[in-house]
């Protein structure tokens, strides 16, 4: 049970959102910014699976499961790329993204335990595997972005359903219409 | 030295914001409704105070000198009297609101699940409302965020404390959305 009386149905930071739209504005117009608009060099599979990797970190089950189905949605649900978001989340070091983007969540895994764990090796890592400033940029942000989303769903104690046929049907919608949208009904 | 080239010499979160503009806007949109909005029963000098409680537990230099000036700003205590805070708010002068709030804020700080419903129950016994509990959180985990945006890119920070207190009113009367870049 939440924390706070909540007043509505919506699972995790939905919930929140409706709760408090004042600040649900600015957290949504930040989550499009970072991983649905366009990007020059990182599709938004890419951005999504950073803040999938980071909420899996911090054990935030909705937002791991919220996001690794938005992934999934971006990245493709048939062929090559339909266990993207479960090899990442098993081991990342044997998944098949490229080197790169193993750099890039690996920074995030830095971020995740602490901004000051992020160093010049990982940074060069990143670099050597043709990552840009930018790229980086936003693999941090997006990392750092998660870790608040993390707490605020959990930290308030949000309903997080454990049907993954809502996530997928939610991960579509987000998906293919962004953050900016109501959500779909799914209680 | 930023680990990313930025393009500018601003401080702290000052040169990521300007380095990246589209997602300025929203967290500063952000910062301005959480800490300074005022339609909100904790006054912004509370609201700051739980910003620089958790940057000082994230040792994140640049945002705990910031808004610990902030909060000297608007609650009139030195920077002694914020250390105090910083480092036992039980022994300080706040209410025992404030202190279950910012119990809170710590144990947001280590990690979601790690609020009880007993430090609920406490903060709710010491008068708090439901919204100030939501926005307790939100702050903890905001502030999980910058600080780690601004230590993670490695920015640089001006070393001299003094710096911080003297921009604080100038920040205080323009927000933190129309001042940025200044």
């Amino acid at each position: 049970m939440p924390h706070i009386k909540l007043s509505n149905e919506y699972p995790g930071i939905r919930s929140l959102f409706i709760y408090r739209p004042e600040t649900a504005a600015p957290l949504n117009a930040l989550v499009q910014a970072m991983l649905h608009n366009p990007h020059p060099t990182l599709s938004a599979g890419e951005r999504e699976l950073i803040a999938t990797y980071v909420s899996r970190l911090n054990t935030c089950f909705y937002c791991c499961n919220i996001h690794g189905a938005i992934a999934k949605h971006q990245l493709g649900n048939n062929g090559e790329n339909s266990n993207i978001v479960e090899e990442v989340l098993a081991d990342l070091e044997t998944a098949s993204i490229s080197h790169k983007m193993k750099a890039l969540l690996k920074i995030a895994a830095k971020v995740q335990s602490g901004g000051k764990n992020v160093l010049p090796p990982d940074i060069e890592l990143a670099r050597s595997e043709g990552a840009t400033d930018l790229e980086i940029h936003d693999a941090v942000l997006i990392a750092a972005a998660f870790c608040m989303y993390n707490r605020y769903v959990d930290g308030l104690a949000t309903w997080q359903p454990d049907n993954p046929e809502l996530y997928d049907k939610m991960g579509e919608q987000r998906a293919r219409e962004g953050y900016l949208t109501p959500p779909v009904k799914v209680s | 030295m930023a680990h990313i080239e930025l393009g500018n010499d601003l401080p702290g979160i000052r040169g990521l914001m300007a380095y990246s503009p589209e997602t300025a806007e929203p967290l500063n949109a952000l910062a301005e409704m959480l800490l300074r909005n005022d339609d909100n029963s904790l006054s912004r000098g509370e609201r700051e105070l739980i910003g620089t409680y958790v940057s000082y537990l994230n040792d994140c230099f640049f945002c705990q000198n910031v808004h610990g000036a902030m909060a000297g700003y608007y609650l009139q205590c030195n920077t002694m009297q914020i250390d105090h805070i910083k480092q036992d708010f039980s022994s300080a002068p706040l209410s025992d609101k404030m202190k279950a709030l910012l119990s809170i804020a710590a144990s947001v700080q280590k990690g979601g699940k790690q609020v009880t419903t007993e430090q609920i129950d406490k903060a709710r016994a010491e008068g708090a409302t439901d919204r100030e509990i939501h926005d307790t959180v939100l702050i903890a985990a905001a502030f999980c965020m910058f600080n780690r945006y601004v230590d993670g890119l490695g920015t640089t920070a001006p070393l001299d404390r003094e710096f911080y207190v003297k921009r604080a009113p100038q920040r205080a009367l323009e927000g933190y959305q129309s001042s940025v870049f200044k």
